[in-house]
Formats: structure tokens, C-alpha cells, sequence
């Protein structure tokens, strides 16, 4: 037992002479920052992330935005440890490539041009649960949440956390500065905790403003927000982007 | 794995450099399993200090897990699976069945197994089940009420979560502790359940889906999964109802209230209820307990989901604000 000692307890070095190798903590996660937020509309949906990558006290890059594409209906957008959110991207890439080749190998001879080839956000958002949970021993250290277009064309947005548990909900705030946001949309679209107030459906120009003033002052309080602010909109026409600045300090 | 009993039985003479071989066997083992996938876990028997390192590096763990659990739980039955399980993860019960051949030393080895733990970094990080769940039987089925509070540590991740599971249109589950753990599995049952079905023609009971799903988990027991699940249903024996957990518990009972607020929720249910209630009483109980448990404890809150399975399935009753109904019970005293 007593060579158990040597290694645990914060990493902190021991004397090697007294109780033999030493063992250094080698953390394979690193946090590097960055906040997402999604809303759903009635018609559309809003996933919109900064941009800044920082570790500890550095920022990294000022340009890295957190929102992927993934179909013409659906973004995807991840924060937390970015060596996972880029691997993550990756593999749904390919197992949405491999799903959307299996099916034309199929059903070529039942339908030549269909708008429903593409994977719905529901569907998606369930094989996202089960890739996360496939690595439930080692997770995906990212704070996953899709946006997109039900098959209805109503906005839907999943939330997930590092395991694949997830939800649908109408809004939602992930990230460094998620527990600063989301009281505020709360408050903003879901009507908590205001009384005698009628509850008007959020129109795409106030939903954009409203993800423009939220990040703003989330970018004034919390160190790793900032620099700009990346907005991908998605209605039945498709994903249309919008960059704007931030405070860069 | 007889290779490094007989060589840790010849490192115990060398008491001085007894703890830096230990390591150095660690250490190779570590490597080796990186070259060879055949291994299963790592089991070092000292036999001069009678005690048992039985808690692989982290390495070997992910690699044999996360190959297993990609494998077997994701869609393929790969033969080999049970072949693995019992060599790699029952490290307690294993060496406990297995007849080794140091048989005169199995019960020291057995009794050492709890001071082998204590040092173990993975082990058991105390999961607060954050939430209240309960089902109760009466004459006429089962009612399940349950909150929808979602806690990461003291943050609310969601007041909106559904902690009922519905298996099939006759069987629910219930969720508590890791919610990633519940909705995976439960979900994993559901497509057991399903192929029960198509294979039997005939509906799975709730003993044996609950069976189902223990089994399920125990594979994993010791490894970090936290569930807490009650599986309710309707079949031929009438209304059913099974606690099963992540430690291995399956029990059959008529009430079962799980989690941080499950306390509350007993004191209430215990007070009012009567096996010859009506439907709507037994809701209205099943609604007072889990709002009384939100109450008081900070980890429950947000709805109320109420449940009522009876003969031909399952039917949602109603989902109320704890807030709205707060006012409704302050208005009646």
C-alpha cells in the first residue's frame, strides 16, 4: 500500500528517495473556453457562438468559431475541450456521409431527387446521444447543441451534456458563460418569473437582436467570451451566417 | 495471468525492492496490453504481504471498456462479449468463483479486497441522485409521479427534463442519477424488450425486462454508472413493479420512492395510502408527495409528471408547475 501513496494527491511531488517513482498527473482534458447558445422559432432556428479559443490565461485565437454545419437544416454547436469538439465534428461528419450513402445505395430505385434524404435534427441529435455514450468511460469533454428544423420546419433545439444525455427544448445556453445566459432567456423568451405579461412568439429580427445584446454582456463578464460573435440562422432556404465583434479584451 | 503469479511470488523475497517491482510490473503490464488485446485486466497477487492490486491503470481500463462498450452495447453481439466479461470486470466476484490455484489463500485475498480499494482513484465519486421519483401499487395499477429538476453540482441544468422512460405502451421507466446512464440503458431495454417480443410473440413481463436491465448493468458494476431506475408495468401477474439500480439491487415491491427527496415523498405516500383508493386519489397522493419533496429538497423541483398503468398500458395523467400547485394547496388550508 504504501507505493499507492506515491502517486494521487494533486500531483504534487514527493521525495523520491522515501517512497520510490513518482508519477505525475497527466490530464488528457484541457478547458478551452467559448460560449454557444441556440433558439428555436417557429419557422427558423438560431445557433450562434464567439469565437475566442483561450487556455488558462491566453487566448489561442481570435477566430475560431464554434458553430458546424452539418445539413442544410441542422448546426451543431460545441464548446468545452476543442481537441474533442473537432473529433466529435468529424466522426458525425462521416457517420452522416455513410448514412446518406446507405441510403442512396437503397432507395435509388424508389426516388431519384427527395427533400427528406437529409438525416432530420431529431434524428440526429439521437445518433449524437449514442456516439457521446459509446465513450461513457472516457467522455467527449463538449458541451454539445444542435439547431435545426424539425420535420415539421419548426425550430428545434437539442441540448446535450458531455454523456449524451439530451433534450429538445426552445432555448438553450452552453458553455463558459452558460450559467449567465440562460437566466436571462429564461426571463427574455420563455417569460419566467414576469407577471401580466403577454407571451408574444419571438419574430426572427428580435431573436437575432435579442442573441446579439445576450452575448454582448456575456462577453463583459466572462473572461473566455469575446472578440465576435458568429450567427448561423437556419430557415427552410438554408444556413445563412453573420459575423459580429465583440469586446476583444 | 499465471506469468505474474509465480513472478510475484518470487519478487516477495526481495522485501527492499519489493514496491518498485510492484510498479514495474504495473508499468509493463500497461504496455503489453497496448500490443495485446487478449488481456483482461490486471490482477497482481502479492503473496508475501497477502494483499491484491486488482485495480488496473487507467489505460487498460478505457481500452477494454470503451472496446466493450462500443461493441456489445452499440449493436453488434460480438461472440467473444460474455467470454470477456467474466476474465475482465468481476474483479471481486471473479476471483471469488474462479478456482485459483492458490486455494488455501482466496478468503486472505477476498478480505484484502476492501484495503486494495481504498486507494483506488476511479472509485466511487458519490453521485447525488438529484431528484424524486416514486411508484406505488394500489387495486386499480400503478401510479409513477416523478419531478423534472436536472442538477450539474449546484447549477440547474433543466427544469423541463422527463424522467419517465416509456419502454413500450405497457412499461415504464423511471430515472434517477446519471441521466445519461438512465435514458441509454432504459432505451437499450426497450429495444431487448422488442425483440423479446418478436421472438416469443408474446409481451415481456416486468420481472423479466427488469432482469433484463439488472443484468445489463451489473457488467458494469464498479466502473461509475449511476442509475436508479423503477420499472413499472401491466402483464399477465397484474400490475408490476421492480427497483433496479447500478449496484446490482433488483427488488419487488408495492412502493419504492428513489432519491435526494425520496424521504419526503415516503412520509407522505405512507400517510395516505390505502390500496382500495380510487384512481384520482392516487394521483392526487402521487402529486402531493412529489411536491412535498420539492419543497424540501433543492435538488427536486420544476413539474410534477404523473403516470397511471392499468390493464391495457400506460397513460399520462398530467404534468403541473410545482409552483402553480403550491398555490393551489396554500388556497385549500
Amino acid at each position: 500500500m504504501i507505493s499507492a501513496q506515491s502517486f494521487g494527491e494533486n500531483g504534487k511531488m514527493k521525495d523520491y528517495h522515501h517512497t520510490g517513482p513518482v508519477e505525475y498527473r497527466f490530464s488528457p482534458y484541457t478547458f478551452n473556453g467559448g460560449t454557444v447558445l441556440a433558439v428555436a422559432g417557429e419557422d427558423f432556428a438560431i445557433v450562434a457562438s464567439d469565437t475566442r479559443l483561450s487556455e488558462g490565461y491566453s487566448i489561442h485565437s481570435r477566430d475560431s468559431p464554434k458553430c458546424y454545419k452539418l445539413t442544410d437544416t441542422t448546426v451543431i454547436g460545441c464548446s468545452g475541450f476543442h481537441g474533442d469538439c473537432l473529433t466529435l465534428t468529424k466522426i458525425i461528419d462521416a457517420r452522416l456521409k455513410v448514412l446518406y450513402f446507405l441510403v442512396k445505395c437503397t432507395w435509388l430505385h424508389m426516388y431519384k431527387h427527395s427533400n427528406n434524404k437529409m438525416m432530420t435534427s431529431g434524428a440526429i441529435a439521437a445518433m449524437l446521444s449514442t456516439i457521446l455514450y459509446g465513450r461513457r468511460f472516457f467522455p467527449y469533454y463538449v458541451y454539445n447543441i444542435i439547431g435545426g428544423l424539425d420535420e415539421h420546419g419548426k425550430g428545434a433545439v437539442y441540448s446535450f451534456d458531455p454523456v449524451g444525455s439530451y433534450q429538445r427544448d426552445t432555448y438553450k445556453a452552453g458553455g463558459s458563460a452558460s450559467a449567465m445566459l440562460q437566466p436571462l432567456l429564461d426571463n427574455q423568451i420563455g417569460f419566467k418569473n414576469m407577471t401580466g405579461v403577454e407571451h408574444v412568439p419571438l419574430s426572427k429580427d428580435k431573436a437575432v437582436q435579442l442573441v446579439k445584446d445576450v452575448f454582448i454582456s456575456a462577453a463583459e463578464r466572462d473572461v473566455y467570451t469575446g472578440d465576435a460573435l458568429q450567427i448561423c440562422l437556419i430557415t427552410k432556404e438554408g444556413v445563412k451566417e453573420e459575423m459580429v465583434t465583440l469586446r476583444r479584451d | 495471468m499465471s506469468l505474474f503469479i509465480f513472478v510475484g511470488e518470487y519478487i516477495s523475497a526481495l522485501n527492499h525492492i519489493f514496491i518498485d517491482c510492484i510498479e514495474c510490473i504495473k508499468h509493463y503490464f500497461n504496455c503489453a496490453v497496448h500490443k495485446v488485446s487478449q488481456i483482461g485486466g490486471a490482477v497482481i497477487f502479492c503473496l508475501h504481504h497477502q494483499t491484491i492490486y486488482c485495480k488496473p491503470k487507467k489505460s487498460i481500463e478505457r481500452l477494454l471498456v470503451s472496446k466493450m462498450a462500443l461493441a456489445s452495447v452499440l449493436g453488434s453481439d460480438y461472440a467473444d462479449f460474455s467470454f470477456d466479461t467474466d476474465k475482465s470486470y468481476a474483479f471481486g466476484s471473479g476471483l471469488a468463483a474462479e478456482p485459483t490455484s492458490i486455494d488455501n489463500l482466496s478468503f486472505a485475498i477476498k478480505g484484502a479486497l476492501g484495503s486494495a480499494e481504498q486507494d483506488d482513484v476511479e472509485k466511487k465519486i458519490e453521485f447525488l441522485h438529484g431528484t424524486t421519483t416514486l411508484a406505488f401499487k394500489f387495486d386499480h395499477g400503478v401510479i409513477v409521479a416523478v419531478d423534472s429538476r436536472a442538477t450539474a453540482g449546484a447549477y440547474i441544468a433543466s427544469q423541463t427534463v422527463k424522467k419517465v422512460i416509456e419502454i413500450n405502451p405497457y412499461l415504464l421507466g423511471t430515472m434517477a442519477g446519471g441521466a445519461a446512464d438512465c435514458s441509454f440503458w432504459e432505451r437499450l431495454l426497450a429495444r431487448q424488450c422488442r425483440v423479446y417480443e418478436l421472438r416469443n410473440k408474446e409481451r415481456i413481463s416486468v420481472a423479466a425486462a427488469s432482469k433484463l436491465l439488472a443484468n445489463m448493468v451489473y457488467q458494469y458494476k464498479g466502473m461509475g454508472l449511476s442509475m436508479g431506475t423503477m420499472v413499472c408495468g401491466w402483464d399477465k401477474r397484474g400490475p408490476g413493479l421492480y427497483y433496479v439500480d447500478s449496484e446490482g439491487n433488483r427488488v419487488c415491491g408495492d412502493l419504492f420512492a428513489v432519491g435526494s427527496g425520496s424521504m419526503y415523498a415516503y412520509g407522505v405516500i405512507d400517510s395516505g395510502l390505502r390500496q382500495d383508493m380510487s384512481v384520482e386519489d392516487a394521483c392526487e397522493l402521487g402529486r402531493r408527495a412529489i411536491y412535498q419533496a420539492t419543497y424540501r429538497d433543492a435538488y427536486s423541483g420544476g413539474q410534477v409528471n404523473l403516470y397511471h398503468v392499468h390493464g391495457e398500458g400506460w397513460t399520462r395523467v398530467s404534468q403541473d408547475d410545482v409552483l402553480l400547485l403550491h398555490h393551489k394547496y396554500q388556497e385549500k388550508l
